[in-house]
């Protein structure tokens, strides 16, 4: 092997490496890991379980939010949400049929909503505005019209 | 040395008897169904293209998700599975005196298996019964028939699978000690299509009964994973078959020798044991997996990039020896001595060009946070068009022009090499424009598997337009490009002049030490192989099974 190519590859093994080492540190010590929450539900049985029997925004601390959300074709529920700006919301979802995504434009919020899972994510809105939520997961002829905003007052 | 001696008279022997035709026939059907699907495919994606900038309304029988069922199975699915195995069946019967009458028979048998598993599957999608995507996630669920069709496809691609095998074990019965480049790729490949259409094959059978509401209820999540070990396994091997060109013809069609044959051999055999649990990354932002798992499987997934930038650096030390040794002068003006009026060289070196931002993407995306920008928005639909519509592709059409006039008996006319340069810088810009403005919408937030809308007149989603524009035009371009293509084969398959076109593999180095026979020890490389799934997959298998929530039924949501 040629020297050139040892010093190329030794690059390439530190570049992944160290890309691997900067995830690592931002998932587990920042706390900034992909939404994970394992919790399991009945999906034919998602209004008649706690929490999604009662979906909607729940004020839980000062500028804290708790955010309890059905997916179903083709539609939030709650949708239109207004929280103050400077709020944390943490968002907990799950599907009663297919599978969903939960998008927010503009922000890092990102989920798979599947049926018979809890999804969790939390997101602080800082910046005032109307943030557009979609679903960014094909879930039928409806799909382009899963959509609801997020004001930010 | 006697051996070699040996194997370059048969080689010559080979190159003056060309093809039998037995055997171009079989490369023939798999390369007009190839580009066939390519024809069709690639109407379906200008369509989408076109509704996505918001300029095209498509009517009711002809609905975004049914054609983009369409797109998506046919190119991803129909053009690179009958492309891939045309070609290295070519390779096989080139380079190893010419395919055995079983093996024959079963590539035959697998053509067939999978044009019918095909046409079920296609008329429930044409019905409008099948509108799942080539993901076909459960729960939703589409005709029985649609699943049916799948089970034939995997079947016939085992086929295949089986007769490269059985080929390549009766020649080293009979060649002890030697080494053929291309029929390793081959090996590689086949041996990836086999281990990773195995989940999707479980997946589809575990699928069949509950679509036929037998059983009542699905694991969602287990059926998901099961497709993801196949699908993203399925994109690599298509990147596999392109980088066997790269490797093995590319060399001599500039006048060069092959790279080192043994660390070519490393990048296969890396390829091979680390590809299926790449799958597991997109399902990063999936619940139910703990962090510490997908991590496991971001490093998995990375592990990939190593043998890449293996590649790259073969890749670009070849061209610059080469084009040294033509007397090309400087740090990079050598490049001026590269034939780049060859569209066979042409082709695949702008293919493998685009693997450098296509390759630093997918490594952006696989990465637990990163992913989270970027899952399921536009930016994935713009990477796996740079990946698979440009580096794969791309190298596909570059073989094409040796390909085709190879099994055909003709010979590639000077006109047909023009309009090849044309159809490249063509499909260049129509790719580059269209997945560059893919990625750029992507990560404001559009999101992929959507047909056009604005939310409402969202302010958010109508400030995306502009970027959505460059699909329609990049598609427009991409569709000239199709045609170029598809009629530059045309003319080499049936219409150019009778003659001998070679089969271009290039020679080692002539100082080149011999291969070591431990690169030949399949039987290792899969018990690796099979090693790593199992500890990607077995720990959140057992999880998802063990812990499963209530299933789901069957639900038809289009």
């Amino acid at each position: 092997m040629h020297k050139a190519e040892k010093i190329w590859l030794t690059l390439s093994f530190g570049m992944i490496i160290g890309f691997m080492l900067i995830t690592g540190y931002q998932a587990f010590a920042k706390d900034m890991g992909p939404p994970s929450y394992g919790e399991r539900i009945d999906p034919q049985n998602v209004d008649e379980t706690a929490p999604f029997d009662n979906p909607g925004v729940k004020q839980i601390g000062e500028n804290e939010y708790e955010v309890i959300m059905t997916l179903q074709i083709f539609s939030f529920t709650p949708n239109k949400i207004e929280v103050p700006a400077g709020s944390t919301v943490h968002f907990t979802m799950t599907s009663k049929d297919v599978t969903h995504g939960f998008q927010v434009a503009d922000t890092n919020i990102n989920a798979m909503v599947m049926p018979g899972y809890i999804s969790k994510i939390t997101q602080t809105f800082d910046e005032p505005g109307e943030y557009l939520v979609l679903c960014n997961e094909y879930c039928g002829s409806g799909h382009q019209l899963m959509g609801t905003t997020i004001t930010v007052k | 040395m006697e051996a070699i001696k040996k194997e370059y008279w048969k080689d010559k022997a080979n190159k003056a008897l060309g093809i039998s035709p037995e055997d171009a026939r079989i490369t023939k059907s798999y390369l007009i169904v190839a580009f066939a699907a390519i024809l069709v495919g690639g109407l379906l994606g200008l369509l989408q293209g076109m509704n996505r900038a918001g300029i095209l309304e498509l009517p009711v029988w002809l609905n975004y998700y049914k054609v983009l069922t369409a797109h998506g199975l046919l190119l991803v699915v129909v053009l690179s599975a009958f492309f891939t195995i045309g070609y290295f069946y070519a390779g096989l019967s080139h380079s190893l005196g010419g395919l055995l009458p079983k093996v024959r028979k079963m590539a035959w048998i697998g053509f067939w298996m999978k044009i019918f598993g095909f046409v079920l599957a296609v008329i429930p999608i044409l019905q409008g019964d099948a509108s799942v995507m080539y993901t076909f996630y459960p729960p939703m669920a589409a005709a029985p028939m649609f699943y049916i069709g799948l089970v034939f496809i995997v079947l016939g691609v085992w086929m295949l699978a089986f007769g490269a095998f059985i080929n390549v074990a009766n020649w080293r019965k009979n060649h002890k000690g030697q080494h053929i480049p291309i029929s390793f790729f081959a090996m590689g490949v086949f041996v990836l299509l086999f281990f990773g259409s195995l989940p999707v094959a479980i997946e589809v059978l575990y699928i069949i009964p509950w679509a036929f509401g037998w059983i009542e209820t699905i694991n969602v999540m287990v059926s998901r994973t099961l497709f993801w070990a196949f699908g993203h396994t399925l994109v690599n091997i298509w990147y596999m078959t392109a980088i066997s060109a790269w490797y093995v013809f590319v060399p001599k069609i500039i006048d060069g020798r092959r790279w080192s044959d043994l660390l070519t051999r490393i990048v296969v055999i890396a390829l091979v044991i680390m590809n299926i649990t790449g799958g597991f990354h997109h399902q990063i932002i999936d619940p139910g997996i703990s962090e510490s798992v997908k991590y496991m499987h971001v490093f998995m997934s990375l592990a990939i990039g190593f043998p890449s930038l293996m590649t790259a650096y073969a890749m670009f030390a070849v061209f610059e020896k080469t084009a040294r040794k033509k007397g090309g002068r400087g740090l990079v003006g050598w490049y001026k001595k590269l034939p780049w009026g060859d569209v066979r060289f042409l082709a695949p070196f702008i293919a493998m060009a685009a693997f450098i931002p296509a390759g630093a993407g997918g490594i952006v995306q696989s990465t637990n946070q990163l992913n989270q920008v970027a899952h399921n928005t536009m930016w994935v639909v713009g990477h796996f068009h740079l990946t698979l519509g440009m580096t794969v592709v791309m190298t596909f059409f570059g073989v094409s022009y040796w390909l085709v006039p190879y099994v055909s008996g003709r010979v590639l006319t000077k006109e047909i090499n023009k309009l090849g340069v044309i159809q490249t810088i063509v499909w260049t810009i129509g790719m580059v424009l269209m997945s560059g403005a893919m990625h750029w919408v992507g990560l404001l937030g559009s999101p992929r598997r959507t047909s056009y809308s604005t939310y409402f007149d969202n302010a958010t989603a109508l400030s995306w337009d502009p970027y959505l524009f460059f699909l329609a035009i990049g598609g427009t371009l991409l569709m000239i490009g199709v045609l170029l293509q598809v009629y530059a084969v045309f003319h080499m398959m049936f219409l150019a002049p009778k003659g001998e076109t070679e089969f271009p593999v290039a020679d080692v180095e002539e100082d080149a030490t011999p291969t070591p026979m431990w690169t030949e020890r399949w039987g290792l490389w899969i018990v690796l192989m099979i090693g790593l799934v199992s500890m990607a997959y077995v720990i959140p298998l057992v999880d998802f099974i063990v812990n499963a929530p209530p299933g789901s039924p069957p639900f038809k949501t289009w």
